[in-house]
């Protein structure tokens, strides 16, 4: 299969995949999920000190989604993705050169208290047993569910941006980006640095923001992102139409999307016409398989989410597992690979409690305390409105099962109590994301309809498979004599 | 949403299937209902269930139970229509019979002798059912795999969408003026000058009558108004695929495609505590063995599992019982509520609203059948 | 519609989407190639029949369901394209056995 093109990076994993599925370790000091910044920084530390360290990924390279495909990006050595992205580069290598066995490729869905993670490689399922665990599963963009989202031609940026570095790829047309947050400004500035042009920004950063931000301005202004952020802002500013303060989105079509129309906070409203319409407002963790291995889940009122209910250190009420990277609560790129390194820290002094590499703990949370500067004030400026996470009555909350909001609050009124009653009920959840694409909403919407907080309503529990297998998988896997007999009916 | 001081005909502890169809029936029939509920996590058989309206090999020990359950599964498309009339919900429900695979000789002849001994009690309800060879059940079921050697096939038996159910009984109580109260478990049941008081975290409610439907929380209740529930969680987990196309016609005790198209694979009997924990040694038996009757199913893909406890009594049987010592107290607890959702609907809770369980029907479910010394 | 920049380079992959022939670059991911090629909608829903298309192209939306080479219901996004790889839209519910 490899000889049809032997030059690609990509091919060359895809069969280090293969090999790698039929001599998958079944035991490992430590597993790590996911191959972002926080999973390469936490693998390479712990294969450094000696660990047998087993690193799962899903994608076909390592990256995760903010090093996207960064050990093959066709836009190698290029000026689009920007500095920042390349950075991202030597983690990879590091990682690449730990020790540590990595496997593309590889779909962990299920982690049971015991910490054995059943994974799935190239169609096989497998078990593997780990004495220590870290999550490094990392963020996803907040559902933004405005009328017409689940239209094509209507995409999310963080696709838009993952389709640029892995495929070069740029939309075609005439382009609308909406919404809020760093990432929409950044994949502006990337389009304009390829040559694409943009017809507006729709900004749904809300006015008052600006002055719930301002108390945390300091943090920001000596923050890494300060510099680069004005830069970049400036630059897409000067360039493209920007409609501040908007209030209300819609996508408009029939079979594909062809406008948008929006209103602002200042009475001013229109319609653009459009082939792809590029939706945005912030990222969230991924919380499925840590809720689902039995870690709690807290609501975060400040970022606006729920995540897993770790400490600082990633360290969960699960006996050795940890979460790591954004996966715990968003911190960015840089934070993330250190929050990684904390979590490899403390399985390293769980396992080999004498290494010297435990040593470099204080540079570690030193480099944390560094990266995580700034992110108070982000979280606040970019705070996505309350219209843009609670959908109007006839929007789509639920893109699987095809349930609006309105569906949800007349639920509520029948006196269903929470999103799992309410799964029940409509089957919001229970289609193939798993309520990846609808949980924030759904919750949000249940709080707002009985008058309580998010945090009193909850979130829907998790349970594996948190990524789909097949029946014959999981009919592959070893099953003991008493198992066998309580599925047999006399 | 906080507990009314006003007071009820009729208090129903549990918003589960058996709870919600005995308040709907008795809000169809006039009464005045409160439902209690416990909140969003709670251990509920309701939402775990299998969804089959199935006949076919029970009342084992009890031909009662086989003559109530074929009278539940006879009332189910009244109660279907009932719910479609009042909330527009169409349940699915079908009844066009149902199969109880065998993957080897052993496990047929198994199956032929269970069903003879069943049938051939004294007192047995008797009903139809066939013994058939591969070929008659590939002519049914085309999708079986080689390693299928037989079936039973009971005419009678069907399946329902559960969770449709669920939702249409909840949304018929409140048309029908049940008050539910949801985040209201009941944490005592006092009994006070031919009243009952229940005490809730949110406030306590009022009722002439009061019926414990709070599965295996009836164990704990029952005691308070003088009745005994002897009964224990059983797991049981199941596994759910992806929506296919139509592939099944029949439901199949363990695997039956869902109106929606969905999969169920399921469901094991397990003696585990109230532990709901799903554990893959099981669900991997569970695919297997699916996949051994269906082979094509094994490419399908599991998007859910879970483990849902049922409530047992140590005969397997329901009890339904009315208390001696507090007069208006009665208990309904079973395994089926799905089956049995008519029943409860229409001939539990109009013999609840008139205050009496008749012993010609119901003496054979009371708990009192555990208290007899065990006969030599 | 998406089109590839210049500067991005790779070897070709032919792909069959529907049965036409599709020219991809090594590294797409299936879902990529179908944006690539201009194929906007990659399945109806099973609930409604409405079209959808690649929507977060990080694994979690599952929109970009796609049938490849017979299995349906693959995650056309976590898929990379092969040489000969054939892809079909799919419609509305997957058939059992493909």
């Amino acid at each position: 299969m490899t000889a049809q093109f032997p030059t690609s990076d990509t091919v060359s994993y895809d069969t280090k995949s293969d090999t790698k599925a039929r001599d998958l370790p079944k035991a490992v000091d430590l597993a790590v999920v996911g191959a972002g910044p926080a999973g390469l920084a936490a693998a390479t530390l712990a294969a450094s000190a000696g660990l047998s360290v087993l690193l799962l990924d899903e994608n076909a390279g390592p990256g995760g989604q903010v090093y996207r495909a960064i050990t093959t990006s066709p836009l190698g050595e290029g000026r689009v993705l920007g500095p920042d992205y390349w950075s991202g580069a030597a983690l990879a290598r590091e990682m690449l050169a730990s020790g540590a066995t990595y496997v593309p490729g590889a779909t962990v869905w299920s982690l049971s208290r015991e910490l054995e993670l059943g994974v799935s490689v190239g169609g096989q399922a497998h078990l593997v047993q780990a004495r220590r665990v870290i999550l490094a599963t990392g963020a996803l963009e907040r559902p933004m569910p405005i009328p017409g989202w689940t239209l094509p031609g209507v995409m999310t940026a963080g696709g838009a941006q993952t389709l640029l570095k892995s495929s070069g790829l740029v939309p075609e047309g005439r382009i609308v980006l909406a919404g809020c947050g760093p990432l929409l400004w950044l994949l502006a500035a990337q389009y304009l640095e390829a040559g694409v042009r943009l017809e507006a920004i729709l900004d749904t950063t809300a006015r008052e923001n600006w002055r719930a931000a301002l108390p945390e301005a300091f943090g920001f202004l000596t923050s890494p992102y300060f510099r680069k952020g004005l830069a970049l802002l400036r630059k897409v500013r000067a360039a493209v139409r920007i409609i501040s303060g908007v209030t209300t989105l819609a996508a408009e079509g029939d079979e594909s999307v062809t406008a948008v129309r929006y209103a602002t906070a200042g009475g001013e409203s229109g319609r653009i016409e459009l082939d792809t319409l590029l939706l945005h407002q912030g990222v969230v963790p991924n919380v499925n398989l840590a809720n689902a291995a039995g870690i709690p889940l807290v609501w975060d009122a400040e970022q606006l989410c729920f995540r897993p209910d770790v400490d600082a250190a990633g360290t969960s009420p699960v006996a050795g597992l940890a979460v790591a990277g954004d996966g715990a609560g968003i911190g960015g790129a840089l934070g993330a690979a250190e929050r990684g390194r904390l979590a490899a820290l403390a399985a390293i002094a769980a396992l080999k409690p004498g290494a010297p590499v435990l040593a470099q703990r204080p540079q570690v949370e030193a480099a944390l305390h560094k990266a995580l500067r700034g992110r108070a004030f982000l979280d606040r400026l970019y705070r996505p409105a309350d219209g843009f996470r609670r959908p109007a009555p006839d929007t789509i909350a639920c893109r699987c099962e095809e349930v609006t909001a309105r569906q949800v609050t007349e639920t509520v009124a029948l006196g269903c109590a929470g999103p799992n009653q309410l799964k029940s009920f409509l089957r919001t959840g229970m289609g193939p994301c798993q309520g990846r694409m609808c949980g924030l909403t759904i919750s949000e919407l249940m709080a707002e309809a009985q008058g309580v907080t998010p945090a009193e309503i909850g979130y829907y529990r998790l349970r594996a498979p948190v990524k789909p297998i097949s029946v014959a998988e999981l009919a592959s896997l070893p099953k003991d004599e008493s198992a066998m007999k309580s599925v047999e009916r006399g | 949403m906080s507990a009314p001081s006003q007071t009820y005909d009729v208090a129903v502890i549990g918003g589960g299937l058996v709870g919600a169809s005995i308040a709907y029936g008795l809000a169809k029939g006039g009464t005045r209902v409160a439902v209690l509920d416990e909140g969003d996590i709670a251990l509920r058989a309701s939402r775990g269930n299998f969804a089959l309206v199935w006949v076919q090999s029970k009342g084992m020990g009890m031909p009662e139970y086989a003559g109530w359950t074929v009278r539940g599964a006879g009332l189910w498309p009244q109660l279907a229509a009932m719910l479609k009339a009042d909330t527009g919900l169409d349940l699915c429900l079908e009844q066009p019979g149902g199969f109880h695979l065998a993957l080897s000789e052993a496990e047929l002849e198994k199956r032929k002798g269970l069903l003879q001994r069943l049938h051939n009690q004294p007192r047995m309800h008797s009903y139809d059912y066939e013994i058939m060879d591969h070929s008659r059940v590939k002519a049914m079921l085309p999708e079986i795999g080689p390693q299928v050697v037989g079936a039973s096939y009971c005419p009678l038996d069907g399946h329902v969408n559960s969770l449709r159910l669920f939702r249409a009984l909840h949304t018929a109580m409140e048309r029908a003026g049940v008050r539910y109260l949801p985040n209201h478990p009941a944490e005592q049941v006092a009994y006070e000058a031919g009243a009952f008081r229940v005490a809730t975290p949110r406030g306590e409610v009022r009722a002439g009558k009061v019926v414990l439907a709070a599965g295996n929380g009836n164990a704990r209740l029952g005691p308070m108004v003088g009745l005994d529930v002897p009964v224990r969680p059983q797991r049981g987990q199941v596994v759910v695929t992806e929506r296919t196309q139509p592939f099944l016609r029949y439901p199949v005790v363990t695997v039956r495609q869902t109106d929606e198209g969905t999969v169920m694979l399921g469901d094991s009997v397990e003696e585990a505590g109230p532990d709901p924990t799903v554990g893959l040694p099981i669900v991997s038996s569970i695919a297997d063995r699916a996949v051994r009757m269906f082979p094509r199913l094994g490419g399908l893909n599991v998007v859910r599992t879970w483990a849902a406890l049922r409530v047992m009594t140590k005969d397997g049987f329901p009890i339904y019982d009315q208390s001696v010592s507090c007069p208006g107290a009665f208990v309904a607890t079973c395994h089926s509520g799905v089956t049995l959702a008519a029943t409860h609907a229409f001939v539990v809770a109009p013999a609840i609203a008139a205050g009496r369980l008749p012993a010609e029907e119901f003496e054979v479910f009371s708990a009192r059948r555990f208290h007899v010394p065990a006969a030599a | 519609m998406f089109r590839r920049l210049p500067e991005a380079s790779g070897a070709s992959v032919h792909l069959t989407v529907d049965g036409n022939p599709v020219l991809a670059r090594a590294g797409d991911t299936v879902a990529a190639a179908l944006l690539a090629a201009g194929i906007e909608h990659c399945r109806t829903t099973p609930v409604t029949g409405a079209p959808r298309a690649p929507y977060c192209l990080m694994g979690v939306c599952f929109d970009c369901l796609v049938v490849v080479d017979g299995q349906g219901n693959r995650q056309g996004c976590l898929v990379q394209v092969a040489e000969g790889m054939r892809v079909e839209t799919q419609r509305g519910k997957r058939e059992i056995g493909r």
